[in-house]
């Protein structure tokens, strides 16, 4: 026994460090070809030499672009046309939107995931810029900013199983390991529910793992940008009778909308293709999936590849705005410069 | 714009303190110091439970909750032990060679970006040419693109090659049970951003440096291995921090492209299964979650103020 299980360390050592050896290689490899590029491209002169510069210091993002994430979104689009199997799918026409549209099960996870999109980021924002304003007075405020920015270095699946583990049910007449279910019967209510299978009280306790994650951020970045208020702003309003929290509601508010609305997207977004999550706790189970974890499912499990294109396509669509705006933002920024 | 998030830096100690003096006034009373510590609490606990739980003997955690620990003080290392290298409950394996699976996939996949993403960031921004700016927006853009949207297609591209009718135009490169589709994934998707936050930094370099080089006739290649990669380090450093801590902590690109096969799944993969398969054996479950949490931890708190730095370039505006 003891010799199987010493046989069976080492060969886990020996294929572990053939591994590392591989990644090693690959890297100096891969470094190696871009030195010998820039020298080889070095010495050309004359007409090419300025087409041959650009073209190997931006051809090799631009070429991976185009793969992973162009040409694959159009193909997306293509597919969510066509039917179930891939191979030789029929055209449907916008059948799989209707679908989308019209079955109970995916407006459901249609709904779900609109009621994600306005409750986390909202809160995780709101909760972010208080702490960022009363914070800044408190003695110990690197510790605490710390701690409440940790989440942020948690994967969605390590912080999916760390709630999993507060939201844990037992029957009341047990002991109890659930935080949350010890909290509740202390306050007094004696037989709490099973928190993850009540409808639709789970859709909430999910959220507040993206809320306990998105926080961290939002706090950081408003904090900076409260900082980064001219003086002389503050100043003239004061001088005009602003006080406390005026001042604050009608001058630094508006002063930092941009950096708002940045965070409020940004969060957003990174809701919208929030997957982790719904697939640790409850695998899209009791009414809590949502658009990005059904896609997954329709495609990978279930192979009706048509269907999942046409969520991915409407997760899409969601963040189009978005997009819109973050553009037209940067424009204007360059436009000033 | 990196630049000016460190500027701001630098200037906010004379100008934040007469800013908000007045409103830290509004704010400040002893609620508001209860209501930080509270959340500060709220926000920490569940960590600490998970942590706690994963040293506790199985008995104690099948018979108690982890807060008793204040008095009954009882601690173990043998769940780590067991998660490692055993399995746990019947499983074949531990959890080494999905750590090792992590560490295989996170070093190129953040080492090879960075690289590809500085080069872009220097041609657009100094080796200017028509349609360098539309270029820009074109890559701006993309990072909000969901992940969603390449999956599949991609998934096939590496499987299937491309043909149009039955003309192969490129091979099918049968790379499944490899590192080589979750790296080259993973350098796609962290492209945008990637190219986004470096161009931001290096376009605000001087540039009289650039044209006392080129007058001396160094060429772009040289200019940005000399002048370039050494001032923009903090940049780098910023954006190496985030790439690792997002492959590192990915899951759909994992299971997309590694899925199923466990010789490269990583850790979050493993540890996803695990929740299923250890079901109430919480002292096995959260010593793999802690095993998964504590080398981002590490990198996070070790490295935080670039950390920190590379967030603010991306999102403070104005």
């Amino acid at each position: 026994m003891a010799a199987s299980h010493a046989l069976i360390t080492a060969s886990t050592l020996s294929t572990s460090a053939g591994k590392i050896g591989q990644v090693v290689a690959v890297v100096a490899v891969f470094f190696a070809v871009v030195l010998l590029v820039f020298f080889a491209a070095g010495r050309a002169t004359g007409r090419f030499q300025r087409p041959l510069t650009i073209a190997i210091f931006v051809g090799p993002a631009l070429v991976l672009l185009l793969v992973g994430l162009v040409i694959p979104s159009f193909r997306t689009f293509y597919l969510s046309l066509h039917g179930a199997n891939s191979a030789h799918a029929p055209y449907v026409g916008f059948k799989n939107f209707g679908w989308a549209f019209t079955d109970p099960s995916t407006q459901s996870v249609l709904l779900n995931t609109l009621l994600w999109l306005v409750v986390a980021p909202l809160l995780s924002t709101g909760i972010g810029l208080t702490i960022a304003i009363v914070v800044d007075r408190m003695k110990r405020q690197a510790l605490v900013k710390s701690l409440i920015f940790m989440p942020m270095a948690v994967s969605f699946v390590g912080a999916s199983i760390i709630w999993k583990f507060v939201y844990d049910y037992r029957d009341s007449s047990q002991p109890q390991d659930g935080l949350l279910s010890q909290v509740v019967i202390a306050l007094g209510w004696k037989h709490p529910p099973n928190w993850l299978l009540s409808h639709p009280l789970n859709n909430f306790l999910l959220m507040v793992i993206m809320i306990w994650i998105e926080t961290g951020f939002a706090m950081v970045v408003l904090s900076a940008a409260i900082k980064a208020v001219p003086d002389e702003i503050i100043e003239a309003a004061k001088v005009d009778g602003a006080k406390g929290f005026r001042l604050f509601a009608s001058i630094q508010i508006p002063s930092i909308r941009a950096t708002l609305v940045v965070v409020l997207t940004t969060v957003m977004i990174a809701t919208l293709k929030i997957f982790d999550i719904v697939r640790t706790t409850t695998g899209g189970n009791f009414g809590t999936d949502v658009a990005s974890n059904d896609m997954y499912s329709k495609s990978f499990v279930e192979n009706d590849v048509g269907k999942g294109s046409a969520l991915a396509l409407i997760i899409f669509l969601g963040v189009l705005p978005l997009i819109a705006y973050n553009v037209m933002q940067l424009r204007k920024e360059r436009a000033n410069r | 714009m990196s630049a000016d998030a460190i500027q701001v830096k630098a200037q906010s100690p004379t100008r934040g303190v007469a800013a908000t003096k007045d409103i830290r006034k509004a704010f400040s009373s002893p609620w508001a110091s209860i209501f930080i510590i509270a959340l500060t609490v709220l926000w920490t606990l569940p960590t600490v439970g998970l942590f706690v739980t994963s040293l506790r003997p199985a008995k104690d955690v099948a018979n108690s909750g982890w807060w008793t620990i204040v008095t009954h003080p009882h601690f173990t290392l043998s769940n780590y032990h067991e998660v490692l290298f055993n399995g746990g409950s019947g499983q074949s394996g531990g959890l080494l060679p999905y750590v090792v699976n992590s560490l295989a996939i996170t070093i190129p996949a953040t080492l090879i970006t960075l690289a590809i993403a500085c080069m872009a960031a220097y041609g657009l921004a100094w080796v200017r040419f028509k349609g360098s700016d539309v270029v820009f927006f074109a890559v701006f853009a993309l990072q909000v693109v969901p992940l969603q949207m390449s999956l599949i297609p991609l998934l096939r591209f590496y499987n299937l090659g491309v043909h149009i009718g039955s003309v192969p135009i490129f091979p099918a490169l049968h790379l499944g049970g490899t590192y080589y589709p979750v790296w080259v994934s993973h350098t796609m998707f962290g492209l945008p951003l990637a190219v986004f936050l470096m161009h931001n930094f290096i376009s605000q370099l001087p540039g009289d440096m650039m044209e006392a080089a080129r007058v001396d006739g160094a060429n772009h290649f040289r200019i940005f291995r000399q002048i370039v990669l050494p001032l923009s380090t903090p940049a780098i450093a910023a954006f190496a921090i985030f790439q690792f801590l997002w492959v590192w902590n990915d899951l759909l690109v994992a299971l997309t492209f590694a899925g199923g096969t466990p010789k490269v799944l990583p850790l979050t993969g493993r540890l996803e299964q695990l929740v299923g398969q250890y079901g109430a054996n919480w002292q096995l479950l959260t010593a793999g979650a802690f095993i998964a949490l504590i080398i981002p931890l590490i990198v996070f708190f070790a490295l935080q103020r670039y950390f920190v730095r590379g967030l603010l370039a991306g999102s403070v505006k104005g």
